[in-house]
């Protein structure tokens, strides 16, 4: 019993993922070790040379930078187990109270932008894939290409500067509010920076549509229910795009990764105080305790979405689970 | 019969690459892809040669903000700098950081997913787990975290972009080699005592080339957005060396006034990925029929 446990896909899986998070800890772990100086001098600043060797020693005592590296790594690792990030050197504010504050932020720009992606890219790729090589085909792929080599930031300058300048339209110019306080300002406020963002991913989500609705038309079932009398559109949402749903969905779910990185692009250019925003103001102003669990939060959040992919993939695809 | 061994393998890919580069050049975006990143590669390549019609570093107060001229075809930015020769320059870095950054990335992924998909073992094992590793992070965001580490300059931004696009590399030839592995000419190769180096090098390497010239290109346009990203997010290269990302960023606020600021280095920027993502297309298309669809980023 225990042992086919073991050995189930989904336990499999869930165990590497959780051995690839270790390893992140330590890759973010030696990497922040790497940089020249430590966290005496990045509070501090020049003041550091001015500081007794006594003062000193107290300081790397305080900051436990004068115990062993190994040592340093477990007890970092130990509290970021119960829950401690760690307190940012700038604001002084708990590290976690600053990612659950920015999380819900970024969460909520990631789903606008993938529901914005999907309206964007589904029907332009059955579009294009409706008649392949025409022109209409021919204006999808353009619109595609587009997606894949505007950058993130070059679209949301023009568009924030081109729409306030032109037409007033300004709603990031305003202090940002949650969507809970003031649900259709938040809505504003996050139009721009999610449609950026679903544009980008809106490109490859239109090619796999293209190419996963062309192949599932060629197979013999479609040619069988068009035979029994299905209607055209009903054949080409319940049977084409049903079956065209899988790779899709790999596809939504490799974009994330672009996803969490073009949020740090974004929510700077809009002032989105998301959690892209925290790593790189964490960059900007040294430090470095934010940017370390920050990052380490992202990559598993990252992780954990891969992992929900593969299993929403064994959902919707029987074979995949059968295997 | 080591003579038909060394010839043998050697004869098939160069006929079949003229033929493949035909194949892109017959593709019409495939032709647009190579005229527009050649274009513009040769612009940039003459910002190190000194033959931009003006210095894209020497700031000229009084000539500041001018619009587009016969002089100044970009017009001038905000300290009066050369628009068009700032543009030049920031292609040519883009362009050196770039290739440096995949030419790291395509020999260590490479070399890493050979090594892994033919010795497996623990050396499989240890690739395998520090792919995945790198992996886990968000592509620009391992850039990003990486060009804060480093001191900044061209070469440390190029591998830090290198460290990220290096796992693709891995992954993609990794499962190629594994399958070649035991294919029956390795094997015959094998039992006449040749050398397992021997054999990675002569008889399968040849065979991913297609695989590795396809990721190139794409990982080339990755780069070049990449680059442009972090040095958009203040993380490039230091000023005053020109990069297309600062210089839409420093644009931002003078878009009103003077919108070729921003316009010059946005279009350049877009038209160097369209020309790299058509050709990358164009030659995936050539090289490989079978995968005509989306990709991951």
């Amino acid at each position: 019993m225990l042992r086919t446990l073991i050995h189930h896909p989904v336990i499999r899986r869930a165990v590497a993922s959780l051995a690839t998070l270790l390893g992140v800890a330590v890759f973010v772990f030696v990497l922040l070790r790497a940089i020249p100086g430590d966290q005496i001098t990045a509070a501090l600043g020049t003041e550091a040379a001015a500081l007794t060797p006594q003062q000193r020693s107290e300081l790397e005592a305080y900051y436990g930078i004068d115990q062993p590296l190994v040592l340093q790594f477990f007890s970092w690792l130990g509290n970021l187990l119960t829950g401690n990030l760690g307190y940012s050197t700038r604001s002084q504010e708990s590290v976690l109270d600053l990612t659950l504050a920015a999380l819900p932020i970024t969460f909520e720009l990631a789903v606008l932008a993938i529901l914005l992606a999907l309206l964007i890219g589904v029907p332009l790729g059955m579009l294009s894939a409706s008649r392949p090589d025409s022109p209409r085909d021919a204006a999808g792929q353009l619109v595609g290409l587009a997606g894949l080599s505007i950058p993130a930031f070059l679209l949301a300058t023009t568009l924030l500067s081109v729409l306030a300048s032109s037409f007033g339209f300004n709603p990031n110019g305003k202090a940002f509010v949650p969507l809970f306080e003031d649900p259709a300002l938040n809505l504003q406020q996050m139009l721009l920076p999610s449609l950026v963002l679903g544009f980008g991913i809106a490109a490859p989500i239109m090619r796999t549509t293209r190419t996963a609705v062309l192949e599932v038309r060629s197979h013999d079932f479609v040619r069988t229910a068009r035979a029994k009398g299905v209607g055209a559109r009903r054949l080409q949402v319940r049977h084409v795009l049903g079956n065209a749903l899988v790779p899709i969905v790999t596809m939504v779910g490799l974009q994330f990764g672009y996803l969490l990185g073009g949020a740090v692009v974004v929510e700077q250019v809009f002032s989105v105080p998301g959690i892209g925003r925290q790593v790189l103001l964490g960059i900007q102003q040294k430090d470095y305790a934010l940017v370390q669990s920050t990052v380490l939060v992202i990559a598993a959040a990252f992780v954990l979405v891969n992992l929900l992919t593969d299993l929403a993939y064994r959902l919707i695809d029987p074979r995949v689970r059968a295997a | 019969m080591t003579d038909l061994a060394r010839t043998a393998p050697l004869a098939v890919p160069t006929t079949r690459r003229a033929g493949r580069l035909r194949a892109v050049l017959r593709s019409p975006s495939g032709v647009i892809g190579l005229v527009l990143v050649v274009l513009l590669a040769v612009a940039g390549l003459l910002s190190f040669t000194g033959l931009l019609p003006h210095d894209p570093v020497a700031q000229d107060p009084p000539n500041r903000l001018l619009s587009p001229s016969g002089d100044h075809l970009f017009g001038t930015d905000q300290f009066g700098r050369d628009v068009f020769s700032r543009v030049a320059a920031g292609v040519g870095n883009s362009v050196l950081i770039s290739v440096v950054a995949v030419a790291l990335a395509t020999v260590v992924g490479t070399v890493g997913g050979l090594v892994s998909g033919f010795f497996r073992g623990f050396a499989d094992t240890a690739i395998g787990g520090l792919t995945n590793v790198l992996f886990a992070f968000p592509p620009l965001l391992l850039a990003l975290a990486l060009a804060s580490v480093f001191d900044r300059n061209w070469f440390t931004i190029a591998v830090a972009i290198a460290v990220v696009y290096a796992p693709i590399f891995v992954r993609v030839t990794r499962g190629p080699v594994l399958s070649l592995r035991e294919i029956e000419y390795v094997k015959a190769a094998t039992s006449t005592g040749q050398g397992r180096i021997a054999i990675l090098l002569r008889h399968v390497l040849p065979n991913i080339g297609s695989i590795v010239i396809v990721q190139v290109t794409l990982s080339l346009s990755w780069a070049v957005l990449t680059e442009a990203s972090l040095s958009f997010l203040g993380l490039g290269a230091p000023p005053p060396a020109p990069s297309l990302g600062s210089m839409i960023f420093e644009a931002r606020t003078l878009v009103e006034i003077a919108p070729w600021t921003m316009i010059a280095p946005g279009v350049t920027v877009v038209l160097l990925v369209v020309g790299l993502n058509l050709l990358g297309d164009g030659l995936r298309d050539a090289l490989d029929p079978r995968n005509r669809g989306g990709r991951a980023r």
